[in-house]
């Protein structure tokens, strides 16, 4: 087990390299930074001079270690908006959207595996066609527009929820978290469900298609044979045979729910870090644009890190031998 | 995972060649209602998308055409001219059923561009890998299993944060999300097929390897692509949406529907919700169609499905 463990630690570390590395050469691919610092009417001279001193006239592999030891000490430039330093205007807003993420991804996985479970144990009735027909219009949904039409629901319409911002909050431990007040809960209710709306589709889905394959299988019916109740067919035989991979999905669901809350969040003013990169993307705030990157990139790669992890310790057939890198997508092999 | 879990059994096994299995994969299909009516659905507003220019009561790009009374009209309104606007106007007096139509073709042509292009060089990439085997196919494999632990929005925002907004950037935002699918498809049902015994014998007439990999190999990997192209396509017309939505896609004097929903934001919280509500409808229209009858598609080109 260790060597493995160290092993994708080792190949983790390579992926962090390599996208930074992406983001850097994409920098340079998107301009020259030099034509930012700089007055629009500086001569030949003074934009050498400027580049000296960022170091901008080095080779580039020489700024892409400069960039790299800057990295390491938590230095990724300061915002040319907010005039604060990047990586700490991204941390201040990563509780707001790990909340709002969070919340989403339990509300997408209790209501996904209790309607999976209702669809695949009786898939002939009326109810579970419903749910099918609906996953599909939910996997179809474009979350920008179900995120407006909620507003105008719920807000404009009927007035019970509020329509943006993250209300009143809560500290503990110095951070903000609207979950533990009644007004922040109101506030969360919107984007959370907004955001929850996909992956409740997708776990419903994967959740039936599990139990219509050991629904059928002879421990099962045994089980049922044997007098059970079915509320303890259902909860220990069936589910305990379905969760594995349900679980590595929602944890793999975890970085997608983070990536899409930017879009929530730009629909409902949610002061998350994805709106942050939204409008950093809009005013080209460079330092912020890379910041948010190589912040989100480092969570991607510790959870599914942390996931497969998981998924070995889970289940005991994943050998030793092979080390698949998604292990629900992965092929042949 | 499918709707049709009633649709009749085969009756009889087809006699001769490819022909003849088409034949069933069309006949399966078409036993389901569902599935025709997707399909139909699609057509529909894929014809419509196509001749626009030609059925589109205005040109709603055409600023002469737009009449600034008109701003903001509710569905059904006579227009100063005398047409309705079946589907309301936007701040511009822009007719919202011509936007709509205009928007759809973009989208279309976004959806279907960005997967026939991602959909050549993900087969080609996995063809080859699987060809190749060892070193190279597992570096090209890591290489999509790395790319597709990323989600989608995220590295089509890296795109467009470093390239800038556009049409172009936004198909290519699309092709590099997209292409890892198919190169993982394709070289899975390449392995298998590469064991079989008429690549074997194609072997044996010393075929070319280029020859047999095109004309032996890959028809009988497209039934697993083509069935990923339509989850790809409706994909590709969502993400397009979305990033035209904030601001982040095609420029803002091109049609699309997702521009047409954030243009119509700023006036749904005055109630008029028409703007943002239609162009969503389309978009929902088309996804749905299309998810439908893929769903579909793969359940009757994987008869093993069946239970």
């Amino acid at each position: 087990m260790l060597p493995w463990v160290l092993r994708r630690s080792f190949q983790a570390g390579l992926v962090v390299l390599a996208m930074t590395l992406l983001v850097f050469a994409g920098l340079h691919v998107a301009g020259n930074p030099v034509d930012i610092l700089v007055p629009p009417d500086a001569d030949a001279a003074e934009r050498a001079r400027i580049a000296a001193v960022f170091g901008l006239d080095r080779p580039l592999w020489r700024q892409y270690l400069l960039f790299l030891e800057r990295a390491v000490q938590g230095d990724l430039g300061r915002s040319f908006i907010h005039n604060r330093p990047a990586l700490s205007l991204v941390f201040e807003r990563l509780p707001a959207t790990l909340e709002l993420s969070v919340l989403a991804l339990l509300l997408a996985a209790g209501f996904g595996i209790s309607l999976g479970l209702f669809a695949g144990l009786r898939p002939q009735t009326l109810p579970s066609r419903l749910i099918m027909a609906g996953s599909v219009v939910g996997l179809s949904l474009p979350t920008f527009w179900v995120g407006l039409m909620l507003v105008v629901a719920f807000s404009v319409r009927l007035g019970w929820l509020p329509s943006s911002g993250r209300g009143d909050t809560q500290a503990v431990l110095g951070v903000e978290w609207s979950f533990l007040t009644l007004d922040g809960l109101r506030h969360l209710a919107l984007p959370a469900a907004n955001l929850a709306l996909f992956k409740v589709a997708l776990i419903l889905r994967l959740t039936r298609a599990g139990v219509r394959e050991v629904v059928h299988l002879d421990y099962v019916r045994f089980a049922r044979a044997r007098g059970l109740a079915p509320s303890r067919v259902v909860g220990v035989h069936i589910l305990r045979a379905i969760m594995i991979p349900i679980v590595t999905v929602i944890g793999l669901e975890f970085c997608s729910t983070i990536a899409f809350s930017m879009v929530t969040e730009s629909i409902f003013a949610w002061p998350g870090m994805g709106r942050l990169m939204i409008e950093s993307i809009q005013v080209l705030d460079r330092p912020v644009i890379v910041a948010y990157l190589v912040a989100v990139v480092l969570l991607f790669v510790a959870v599914n890190l942390l996931a497969d992890l998981l998924y070995r310790l889970l289940d005991p057939r994943v050998g030793p031998a092979d080390a698949p890198a998604n292990a629900t997508a992965g092929g042949a092999r | 995972m499918s709707l049709a879990a009633e649709a009749p059994p085969q009756q009889g096994e087809p006699q001769d060649g490819p022909r003849s299995s088409l034949a069933t994969v069309w006949r399966d299909f078409a036993a389901s209602g569902v599935a025709l009516g997707s399909l139909a659905v699609f057509l529909l507003l894929a014809g419509a998308a196509l001749l626009a220019p030609w059925i589109a009561p205005q040109n709603p790009f055409d600023l002469t055409q737009l009449d600034l009374l008109d701003g903001r009209l509710a569905p059904g309104s006579r227009s100063g001219a005398g047409g309705i606007y079946w589907l309301g106007t936007d701040d511009q007096g822009r007719d919202m059923l011509s936007a709509i139509l205009h928007g759809l073709r973009l989208s279309l042509l976004v959806g279907i561009g960005s997967a026939l292009v991602a959909g050549s060089a993900g087969t080609l990439v996995g063809l080859a890998a699987a060809r190749a085997g060892g070193r190279a196919d597992s570096a090209l494999m890591r290489l999509a299993d790395l790319q597709l632990a990323f989600p989608s929005i995220l590295i089509a925002l890296m795109v467009i944060a470093f390239l800038g907004r556009g049409i172009g950037n936004v198909l290519l935002a699309l092709i590099l999300v997209e292409w890892a699918y198919y190169a993982r498809a394709a070289r899975s049902a390449a392995l298998v097929e590469l064991k079989s015994e008429y690549v074997e014998a194609a072997r044996c007439l010393v075929l070319p390897e280029t020859r047999i990999l095109l004309r032996h190999v890959l028809p009988n990997c497209l039934p697993s692509l083509v069935v990923i192209a339509t989850t790809q396509v409706a994909r590709a017309i969502a993400l397009e949406a979305t990033l035209s939505f904030l601001g982040l896609g095609v420029s803002v004097t091109e049609p699309s529907l997702g521009l047409l929903i954030a243009n119509g934001r700023n006036y749904v919280l005055s109630g008029e919700t028409w703007i943002s509500l239609y162009p969503g409808v389309a978009l929902l229209a088309v996804m749905a169609a299309i998810n439908l009858a893929g769903d579909h598609l793969r359940d009757s080109l994987n008869p093993r499905l069946e239970r």
